[in-house]
């Protein structure tokens, strides 16, 4: 087919375009294989025992690469593992069951108190090696961000229309070739919003676990995380701005070089059936499709290996059924010995966890009780203010589309500097005006969690149908009423997610709220938090293990007996059903 | 054509579902069904009959619970059969280019790339789509979409073609244009294909294409009749035998008990029976619904052709037959050789205002409708006349599977509110009496 085409401005410029990208391509591949190099090399050096955090502002590019290479692989393997968990849960029937119990404990569980736990258990492995203490932390943050991964994944699984399932089951796809062309495309979107999420959070743990104190041993790595709180402890302003300067640089260049062109590259992937008229866009993906390097990446390596993969799996399936059991006998075995093994270690170590909760003494119980109920009465608080601030605004953003072009960004951007990153800062200037850690840990709680109330009460507020809200001018209802006839019912969905992630958010939150190294000086407040951070601090297992236990205990007592009932009601009565 | 050799043999196959409490739901009887080379066979059934579940079966997409299905007088699961199916949704990969959703089945297979490519381009220019290889299927209007289906299913060459209600997602001149085209490959022999299955709700679609038609009757599932339609193609829809073909079809989907003669043939198929229930089965339509066929139909004189009656509306037989039923069930319609005919209640029920109508209802559920009756019985004996949801749900579980018991609540309660038999409290999921019949029955209560 022959095209004539107008020799027009943006076809003069498209070639241009083109080899600028290729060059880009070019020099992103060298960098990340100098990256790979070097992170290899600090990786298998000898362990630094304590690190110096150099605080001149020359040294946070390397820094800032380091924490993102932790975030980069923590997530990668959050990634594959979410992949192949939920996987398994929506294909296998018996395992469903347990594996959806163990995903809901697991996500309620403070991820900071495992924090010493893992790293002396990674330290002691490697004890020459640089690699142990980052393993520790990478494998902390994967345990932050892995679960709604696979949750995602696995509902988007679970969401498949049967017609689209049966299409690759009559035509006999192979296991393989049904996850890349049904089962991995279907889960992409979820995939990518959860994964902004996660990458969020996994900010958020990185900064409290790149610097913390156990025992009498000082981890460090070098990072920002560390390179703020040291600047904070010192009490070096212009190098805080520094680096929260790089922070902020680092996340609004991922989120315009990553998670941009990832969106606007996902649009296909959604279960349209008309193109929508608003697609969102991106110019470095739009580059790089364009790019040579790139189209020839395609046709060299990456088509040749799916089509070799694709054809020897296609022999395969097409046996009938029967002629594969074999196989499947086999893998049943795997599995059964894979789920023996798990059981055997999980009740030896709850049976050694239980020996250790012996050695707490009688005072010490108390106080942890004690404890949970003031961290209780914190959590609660700051969802109240965060609520009353953040509702309010949100609904105001989300009904005045000019108000949110404006706030919109703004709010993203601030919510974007993990709260962890602020806390140095935030209590050098409480402590400054004098106020105790009671007050201040329930400001520290506020700056994580007020944007996740924030931003589902705009989105709720953006939901309510415009004629709904006409409803209510017309019969001149008061701001009150307004209140409780449309507004209210309309973001309560929105709202309880909201409150629901805000909620777990405040509880690890506390872990690093109540209880803080600043200068030489320790400040801490009563709370569960604190009882976690000073086991951690004094090497006390007992009590650490029981602390944790406690809040775990609560988080999920309350999802069960709060959260979701809440939900449940939201789901049913207040969805506004098109 | 012409050779009856025997494809695909159903054997007594018959699907059930367990239920968590009592036995499972018989959802298709024992049946015996054959798919043999050479022909086109219809299968048409009102919604809910388990045609679709049917059509799964023989393909092997779903394992009966009884019975078994051969393919070549093997039984399938020991041999791959090589079958098809077009979607009715369908079914297409949105995030994959024409050319590539329809080269899917044959990577499943192992086709290489390049003989691929020439089979998938083939018969794409087959189906009239040549030029859209790049395109993505948002960008295809609903019939170019089902032409990627037709493709799909055709580039593997399956020896029968099955076929989910293809036409029925399309607006009537999209769906006509499809079908003749597709029966043109047919008679032509442009596609390899030996034999086509087609399940559909649309009477006068199956008459049009079909050389075979089979009726299913519903709860649980069994063939009514399986006839030959003696027409030639191409098919004049104003030939007396094709409009006593589709009378023949209406008076068996309409009348449960009746085994009216084949049009064209002598004697009786043996084959009908009907299936007698304790509770009646509520076709899921709204009361409105009722009062306004029942009105249309008087104004056009109280009686008309069903078929004319669906084809003036532009009803599908899905929509029209619900109506009927419901009539029927009520006393307010009498269905006599395929026509309608409005009863003197009907009359009255189609022109009294509101009120009065609610009335008529109510009598007319309590006296005829098993189900009315004992929720109102259970209400009147209960001392707070309250009683929740899940109480009937449990009696009708015995008869109903899961899914129908549900809709079979939701449309009870529908009328039931509707005739002011009894209130439901959403929120609770309580039923209670309304206020003026709770005083009666105090009333009863204090003379007993």
């Amino acid at each position: 087919m022959i095209r004539v085409r107008t020799f027009a401005r943006s076809v003069v410029r498209q070639p241009t375009w083109t080899i600028a990208t290729d060059f880009c391509v070019l020099f992103l591949g060298l960098a990340i294989f100098y990256g790979v190099v070097l992170i290899a090399r600090y990786w298998s050096g000898g362990a630094i025992p304590v690190a110096q955090i150099n605080r001149s502002p020359a040294a946070l590019p390397l820094y800032a690469f380091y924490s993102l290479a932790r975030i980069s692989i923590a997530y990668f393997l959050s990634l594959i593992f979410a992949l192949g968990y939920g996987w398994l849960a929506a294909h296998n029937r018996r395992l469903e069951a347990p594996m959806l119990a163990i995903l809901d404990v697991l996500q309620s569980i403070p991820v900071l108190s495992f924090l010493p736990a893992v790293m002396l258990a990674l330290v002691a492995l490697l004890p020459t090696k640089q690699l142990g203490v980052e393993l520790g932390a990478i494998i902390l943050i994967f345990t932050g961000q892995v679960w709604n991964i696979a949750f995602s994944f696995y509902s988007s699984l679970r969401n498949i229309p049967r017609e689209l399932h049966e299409a690759t089951r009559i035509y006999r796809l192979s296991a393989l070739q049904r996850f890349f062309t049904l089962e991995l495309p279907y889960a992409t979107i979820g995939l990518i919003w959860n994964s902004m999420v996660s990458v969020a959070s996994g900010w958020f743990f990185l900064m409290a676990c790149e610097m913390f104190v156990l025992g009498k041993r000082d981890f460090r790595l070098p990072g920002l995380g560390s390179y703020l709180q040291t600047a904070s402890s010192a009490g070096d302003t212009t190098s805080i701005l520094w680096g929260l300067a790089a922070m902020v640089g680092v996340i609004v260049m991922l989120d315009q070089l990553i998670w941009r062109p990832v969106i606007a590259w996902s649009d296909k992937f959604k279960l349209e059936q008309v193109e929508s008229v608003e697609v969102p866009r991106s110019p470095i993906l739009e580059a790089l499709r364009r790019s040579q390097t790139v189209k020839l990446a395609r046709k060299k390596i990456i088509y040749p290996i799916e089509e070799r993969l694709t054809l020897k799996l296609a022999e395969r399936a097409q046996l009938p059924e029967h002629k594969r059991k074999s196989n499947k006998v086999f893998s049943y075995f795997l599995l059964f010995v894979v789920i023996a093994g798990v059981a055997v270690l999980t009740i030896y170590a709850s049976s050694r966890a239980i020996s250790l909760l012996r050695e707490i003494d009688r005072a010490n119980f108390v106080l942890t009780l004690k404890s949970a109920v003031a961290t209780f009465v914190r959590v609660n608080v700051s969802l109240l203010l965060a609520s009353a601030w953040a509702i309010p605004a949100g609904v105001a953003i989300g009904f005045h589309p000019r108000l949110a072009r404006i706030a919109q960004p703004v709010a993203q951007i601030a919510a974007s500097v993990p709260a962890t990153a602020l806390f140095p800062v935030l209590l050098l200037a409480i402590v400054k005006l004098g106020g105790g850690l009671g007050i201040g840990s329930i400001m520290l709680m506020l700056l994580g969690t007020q944007w996740y109330i924030l931003f589902n009460v705009i989105a709720g507020a953006m939901a309510i149908p415009s004629d709904l809200r006409e409803v209510a001018s017309v019969f001149n209802l008061s701001s009150g009423e307004r209140w409780r006839t449309v507004i209210l019912p309309g973001i309560f969905p929105y709202l309880i997610t909201g409150l629901v992630t805000a909620s777990g958010g405040a509880w690890n939150a506390s872990i690093v709220a109540e209880y803080f190294h600043l200068k030489d000086q320790t400040l801490s407040a009563l709370g569960l938090g604190a009882e976690i951070s000073r086991a951690t601090d004094n090497g006390n297992f007992p009590l650490l293990l029981l602390a944790t236990i406690v809040m775990a205990t609560i988080v999920i007592t309350i999802n069960r007996l709060v959260w979701r009932p809440l939900y449940r009601l939201a789901e049913t009565r207040f969805k506004l059903e098109v | 054509m012409g050779s009856d050799q025997i494809i695909i043999e159903a054997q007594q196959v018959q699907k059930s579902y367990p239920q968590p409490h009592g036995d499972p739901i018989l959802v298709i009887a024992p049946t015996d069904l054959a798919v043999n080379s050479g022909e086109i066979v219809a299968l048409l059934g009102p919604s809910g009959s388990g045609k679709s579940t049917l059509l799964r079966i023989l393909t092997g997409l779903s394992k009966p619970t009884g019975g078994r299905v051969l393919w070549h007088g093997e039984p399938v699961g020991a041999v791959q059969p090589n079958v098809s199916i077009v979607f009715q949704s369908f079914a297409l990969f949105p995030w994959l280019t024409v050319l590539e959703n329809v080269e899917v089945p044959l990577k499943a297979k192992g086709v290489p790339a390049i003989p691929r490519r020439k089979r998938a381009l083939k018969i794409l220019d087959t189906v009239g789509l040549d030029g859209f290889e790049e395109a993505y299927p948002k960008e295809l209007s609903g019939g170019m979409k089902q032409r990627v289906g037709f493709a799909r299913a055709l580039v593997i060459e399956p020896e029968v073609l099955f076929m989910d209600e293809p036409f029925s997602a399309l607006d009537v001149l999209t769906a006509e244009n499809l079908r003749s085209e597709l029966l043109e490959l047919w008679d032509k022999h442009e596609i390899p294909t030996r034999s086509i299955f087609i399940v559909t709700h649309n009477i006068e679609e199956a008459v049009l294409l079909a050389d075979r038609v089979i009726v299913l009757g519903r709860n649980p599932a069994r063939i009514r009749t399986d006839f030959r339609v003696q027409l030639p193609r191409p098919r004049d829809r104003k030939e007396t035998l094709f409009a006593n073909y589709i009378d023949y079809i209406y008076t068996v989907l309409t009348q449960p008990d009746a085994a009216p003669a084949i049009p064209g043939q002598e004697e009786k198929p043996a084959e009908i029976r009907g299936a007698k229930t304790m509770y009646e089965m509520l076709p899921h339509v709204r009361p409105g619904g009722i009062a306004g066929f029942l009105e249309m139909l008087d104004d056009r004189g109280g009686r008309d052709d069903l078929h004319r009656l669906a084809k003036d509306l532009s009803f599908e037989i899905d929509d029209l037959l619900p109506l009927t039923d419901a009539a029927v069930m009520l006393g307010f319609l009498k269905i006599e050789q395929g026509d309608a005919q409005i009863t003197p209640e009907g009359r009255a029920f189609a022109h009294a205002e509101i009120q009065r109508q609610k009335e008529q209802f109510r009598e007319a559920a309590l006296e005829r409708l098993l189900l009315f009756r004992q929720i109102r019985r259970v209400l009147e004996s209960k001392s707070d006349h309250a009683v929740h949801e899940e109480f009937f749900h449990d009696l009708l579980d015995e008869q109903f599977s899961e899914e129908e018991t549900l809709k079979q609540m939701q449309t009870a309660i529908n009328w039931g509110r509707y005739a002011e038999i009894f209130e439901f409290d959403a929120g609770t999921r309580r039923l209670r009496l309304p206020h003026s019949a709770e005083a009666n029955a105090q009333l009863e209560r204090v003379k007993r």
